[in-house]
């Protein structure tokens, strides 16, 4: 997964929420290392500092950790992580209901929509 | 984080015109700032007065707690607005010439970058195209291990997968000693990678601030504000 950033708002929090989807779809492993601060601010091509402040609100939030010496570990327990990736799919969810909405479709029709769709 | 630069009421005229206006602005170390502005509004004055190139008419700089002399210019690694290479000379002789010239230059790191962006060390400077030519004169400055990288639209040249790369090379190169500053007026290239901004116009500082607090105030990118503020 590639990292997408928004310009027009805060990176920080941006970075952390896609290291939360990161987790939790499997490509960083629980208990694993991370990509060390400057690799990641390479890989999302962002400033350093911002990585390290990001990393360190999701240590607190129990997401990942850091061992002094070796650097930055994914956490075992994914549960916050998993519930970053819900939030965002419920919110997306939301927003395309809502802008069917203002398209004129009902509840119903969009349901039958998604039913019906065929994805490849 | 300590404090690297320090502008105390510095003041500019030229004959009949002030180009900086009692500018007060102070820069820690292990950040990486954007000096944005219009044309003339006194970025390249600033970068000139902070390497010693013109003195102030009043106020002072001091970088890393020292006025512009000897010692700063051994710390501060400064990319001018327009090449000051000799042009008949090939890109190896130039980097033997910064060897010499700088205690803190990295020979080995100079030339990975040169290979990396395919240039020649046997090309002579005049042979190299525009952008080549700039690319060579960046990456002589960020092979410098300096306190203070002072960059003077160091990316208008090149081409943006160049620019890809120039800003990967800066980002590889930070460290929590040394500060970077850039004046560039290309922001949406830079912005990603930019801890702080400063807005000048006129001489004057309009706005200070990290990044992130411009785009939680205002919503927008900084290459929209700028855009937004400095409006014809």
């Amino acid at each position: 997964m590639k990292w997408t950033l928004d310009k027009s708002k805060p990176l920080c929090p941006q970075i952390c929420e896609q290291v939360c989807l990161k987790i939790a779809l499997g490509e960083f492993t629980p208990g694993g290392k991370m990509f060390s601060v400057r690799e990641t601010a390479l890989l999302a091509g962002v400033n350093p500092n911002t990585v390290q402040k990001a990393f360190e609100v999701l240590e607190q939030d129990g997401i990942l950790y850091s061992v002094r010496g070796s650097g930055w570990f994914v956490s075992e327990d994914i549960a916050k992580a998993k519930e970053t990736l819900d939030n965002l799919v419920y919110e997306k969810t939301q927003a395309y209901f809502e802008s069917l909405i203002a398209l004129g479709m009902n509840s119903e029709q969009i349901k039958n929509y998604v039913k019906e769709w065929d994805y490849e | 984080m300590s404090e690297l630069l320090r502008c105390e009421n510095l003041t500019k005229k030229y004959a009949n015109t002030t180009a900086l206006k009692g500018i007060n602005l102070t820069l820690e170390s292990g950040k990486i700032v954007g000096l944005l502005g219009p044309n003339g509004s006194g970025k390249t004055t600033l970068i000139k007065l902070i390497n010693g190139l013109l003195t102030p008419t009043e106020g002072k700089v001091l970088v890393n707690g020292n006025a512009p002399g000897v010692k700063t210019k051994a710390e501060v690694a400064y990319l001018p607005d327009n090449s000051y290479l000799n042009s008949w000379m090939t890109v190896k002789q130039i980097v033997d010439y910064f060897v010499d010239f700088y205690a803190d230059f990295r020979e080995e790191l100079a030339y990975e970058m040169l290979k990396r962006l395919g240039i020649n060390p046997e090309m002579k400077l005049k042979t190299l195209s525009k952008g080549n030519k700039e690319k060579v004169c960046l990456i002589l400055v960020m092979s410098r291990n300096a306190k203070l990288y002072v960059l003077d639209e160091p990316i208008a040249g090149v081409d943006p997968a160049a620019r890809d790369y120039v800003i990967s090379t800066i980002i590889n190169n930070y460290n929590q000693d040394a500060t970077v500053l850039i004046s560039t007026h290309l922001i949406s290239d830079i912005e990603q990678i930019l801890d702080e901004a400063i807005f000048i116009q006129n001489g004057e500082i309009l706005l200070h601030k990290t990044i992130d607090d411009i785009r939680e105030e205002h919503n927008k990118s900084v290459d929209e504000l700028f855009r937004e503020v400095f409006k014809w």
